[in-house]
C-alpha cells in the first residue's frame, strides 16, 4: 500500500525541552494508527507536527520531514493554512464555537474562510458521517454549547468532515467521554477509514486495540516500537512495549 | 470550648466592623442620590427633557438640547475612539507579547491617568485652535481620547480570556491567523467587549473638565459638528456657578438627569454581561 503520511527522522522542540526524537514512520492511506505511552511522551506533539500545529506554540521548533502523499510538508511552496484543510483534527477537549449554531459550526471551515456551497446538504452529510445527525437534525439553528459533552465532541468531528480533509488527526478525542458517546465514536472511526486516513491519539489500551490496524508506542519522545496493533499487543518486540501494553508501568 | 467561644466572638466581632465599614462607604453614595432625587424631582416635567433653556426670570424651558448634544458629542467620541481602542486590543492581546506591546500598555497604563482638564487642552490644541471654534468636533475627541486606553486595556483582557482551544479549533480548520482573530476571537469576545464599551460610554457622558474648552456650551439645538454645542454636564456647571436660584434648581434637575442616562448605561452594560455569563 502506498504511504499517506510519511514522517522521516522528526525531532521536535519547546524551547530547549526535546520533546520528539527521531521518530520514523509510515501510515499507509484509509488505515487507522493509534499512538499510545505515557504522559508527557510526546503523543500530542507528534500529530501536532503532522498539521503544522506544533509550530504555532511560541518557542517550538523541528527538524526531519513529514510527507502527505509523498510532498513535503515543509517545502517552500506548502501554505500551512492550505495543508490543514487537508489534514484535519479533532481536540482532546470538545471545542465547538460558542457564539454559533450548530449549522454555523459544522459549516465554519467553509463559511469563515468565504468558501460558498451547499451548506445544507453539506451539513446534512458530515452530521450523518459524525453520528450526530439524528440527534440535532430538528434544533441546528440551537446553540453549539446546548449539547452535550459527547455530542459537541461529535460535533467538532462533523466540523472537521466538512472540510473535505484525507487525513484526520484525532487527540484523544473520546477521553472526556462516557462509555456510549467512547462507543459511538469508536465505531464512527471504523467507518471513516473507508474515506480517510486516520491517526488517533488514546490513553486507553483497549481502545487503541479495537480501532487501529497499525500502533505505535512512544516513551520519553522516542517511538520504542511500530507495527500491527494485533502484534504490539500480543507479541511485541520491545520489551518496554510489553511492560506498557500489560499494564506493569505507565 | 473555650476557644472555640473565643472563636465565635471574634468571628462575630469581625462581621460586624467589617458591616459598620460596609455602611459608612454607603453613606456618602446614598446621601449624593438622596440630594439629587430630592432636590432635581421637583422641577422634573416633561418639557424640561424637550424645550430650550429659558432666560434668567422666565419660567418653564428644560435642557432638550444639552441632553441631545451630550449624546451627539458622545456619539462623535464613540465613532473615533472604539476603533481605535477596540483594535488597539485585539493587537495588544493577539501580537502584544513583545517589547513594543509592552510600551503601548504602559502608554495607555499613564494615559488613563491623565486628569481630565488635560485631555481638554490637549483637544483644544489640537483641534479648536486650528478650527478658530469650538465644536463638537472637539468635545468628541477629547473623550475619544479618554476612552481609548481603558477601552484597549479592557478588550485585551476580555480576548485573552477567549480559551486556547477555539484558536486552535480555527487554525485547525485551515482559517487564517487574522480571520480567526477577527471572526472568532473577537466575535467570541464581543459581548464582554459591548458591556466594556457601554460602561466607559457612560464614565465619558458624565465628564465636564474635557467639554469646558472644546465644545463649549450653546443655548439652541445644534446638529453641526463644527459649532459649539450644549451638554448636561457643562450646562449643569453653568447653571451652579450662577448668581439666580431658579438657575441652581434646574441644575439639580440637570443632574438627576445626567445621573439616570449614566445610570441607565451602566445598568445596560451590567445586564448585557449577565445575560453572557447566563
Amino acid at each position: 500500500m502506498r504511504p499517506k503520511v510519511e514522517v522521516r527522522s522528526l525531532n521536535a522542540w519547546f524551547k530547549a525541552n526535546h520533546a520528539l526524537r527521531n521518530v520514523s514512520l509510515t501510515v499507509p492511506a484509509n488505515t487507522v494508527l493509534a499512538i499510545i505511552g505515557p504522559s508527557g511522551c510526546g503523543k500530542t506533539t507528534f500529530v501536532r507536527c503532522l498539521n503544522r500545529m506544533h509550530e504555532l506554540v511560541p518557542g517550538a521548533c523541528q527538524s526531519g520531514n513529514v510527507l502527505v502523499d509523498g510532498q513535503d510538508l515543509h517545502a517552500r511552496r506548502v501554505d500551512p493554512v492550505n495543508l490543514r484543510r487537508r489534514v484535519g483534527m479533532v481536540f482532546q477537549r470538545a471545542n465547538p464555537f460558542p457564539t454559533m449554531t450548530i449549522f454555523d459550526n459544522v459549516v465554519a471551515g467553509l463559511k469563515l474562510n468565504g468558501v460558498r456551497g451547499d451548506y445544507p446538504a453539506l451539513v446534512e452529510k458530515s452530521l450523518r458521517q459524525a453520528a450526530l445527525w439524528d440527534e440535532v437534525k430538528d434544533r441546528l439553528r440551537q446553540s453549539a454549547v446546548s449539547l452535550s459533552g459527547g455530542q459537541q465532541q461529535r460535533l467538532c468531528i462533523a466540523r472537521a468532515l466538512a472540510v473535505d480533509p484525507e487525513v484526520l488527526l484525532m487527540d484523544e478525542p473520546a477521553s472526556a467521554l462516557d462509555p456510549i458517546a467512547t462507543a459511538r465514536i469508536e465505531e464512527l472511526i471504523r467507518q471513516l477509514r473507508e474515506s480517510l486516513t486516520i491517526v488517533i491519539v488514546t490513553h486507553n489500551m483497549q481502545q487503541a486495540a479495537r480501532v487501529s490496524d497499525s500502533t505505535a508506542f512512544f516513551y520519553m519522545g522516542e517511538l520504542i516500537e511500530h507495527g500491527p496493533t494485533e502484534q504490539i499487543f500480543t507479541n511485541p518486540r520491545e520489551s518496554r512495549t510489553e511492560d506498557y501494553v500489560t499494564g506493569k508501568f505507565g | 470550648m473555650n476557644s472555640l467561644m473565643a472563636r465565635r466572638a471574634v468571628n462575630w466581632i469581625m462581621t460586624g466592623l467589617c458591616g459598620l465599614a460596609l455602611a459608612i462607604a454607603l453613606l456618602p453614595l446614598v446621601s449624593l442620590l438622596w440630594l439629587v432625587i430630592s432636590r432635581g424631582l421637583a422641577g422634573l416635567s416633561w418639557s424640561f427633557f424637550t424645550a430650550l433653556p429659558a432666560p434668567v426670570g422666565e419660567t418653564g424651558g428644560g435642557v432638550g438640547n444639552a441632553i441631545a448634544g451630550t449624546l451627539y458629542i458622545v456619539g462623535i467620541a464613540c465613532l473615533i475612539g472604539v476603533p481605535f481602542g477596540v483594535g488597539a486590543g485585539v493587537y495588544l492581546a493577539e501580537r502584544g507579547d513583545t517589547r513594543l506591546g509592552d510600551g503601548i500598555r504602559f502608554i495607555a497604563e499613564v494615559l488613563s491617568g491623565v486628569p481630565s482638564i488635560v485631555v481638554g487642552i490637549v483637544a483644544y490644541g489640537l483641534v479648536v485652535i486650528p478650527m478658530r471654534r469650538f465644536s463638537a468636533l472637539a468635545g468628541g475627541v477629547a473623550l475619544a481620547v479618554l476612552m481609548v486606553p481603558t477601552l484597549a486595556r479592557s478588550t485585551e483582557e476580555l480576548i485573552r480570556l477567549v480559551p486556547h482551544e477555539l484558536r486552535e479549533a480555527s487554525l485547525a480548520l485551515g482559517v487564517p491567523q487574522w480571520r480567526t482573530s477577527l471572526r472568532v476571537v473577537l466575535r467570541t469576545a464581543l459581548g464582554g467587549i459591548m458591556t466594556a464599551i457601554l460602561l466607559t460610554v457612560a464614565r465619558a457622558a458624565g465628564e465636564t473638565a474635557p467639554l469646558l474648552f472644546t465644545s463649549l456650551n450653546n443655548q439652541y439645538w445644534n446638529w453641526r459638528a463644527d459649532q459649539p454645542t450644549a451638554s448636561l454636564t457643562v450646562q449643569i456647571y453653568n447653571y451652579a456657578v450662577s448668581p439666580y436660584a431658579e438657575w441652581h434648581d434646574r441644575a439639580w434637575t440637570s443632574a438627576l438627569i445626567l445621573l439616570l442616562l449614566v445610570g441607565s448605561l451602566a445598568l445596560a452594560g451590567r445586564l448585557l454581561s449577565r445575560r453572557r455569563v447566563r
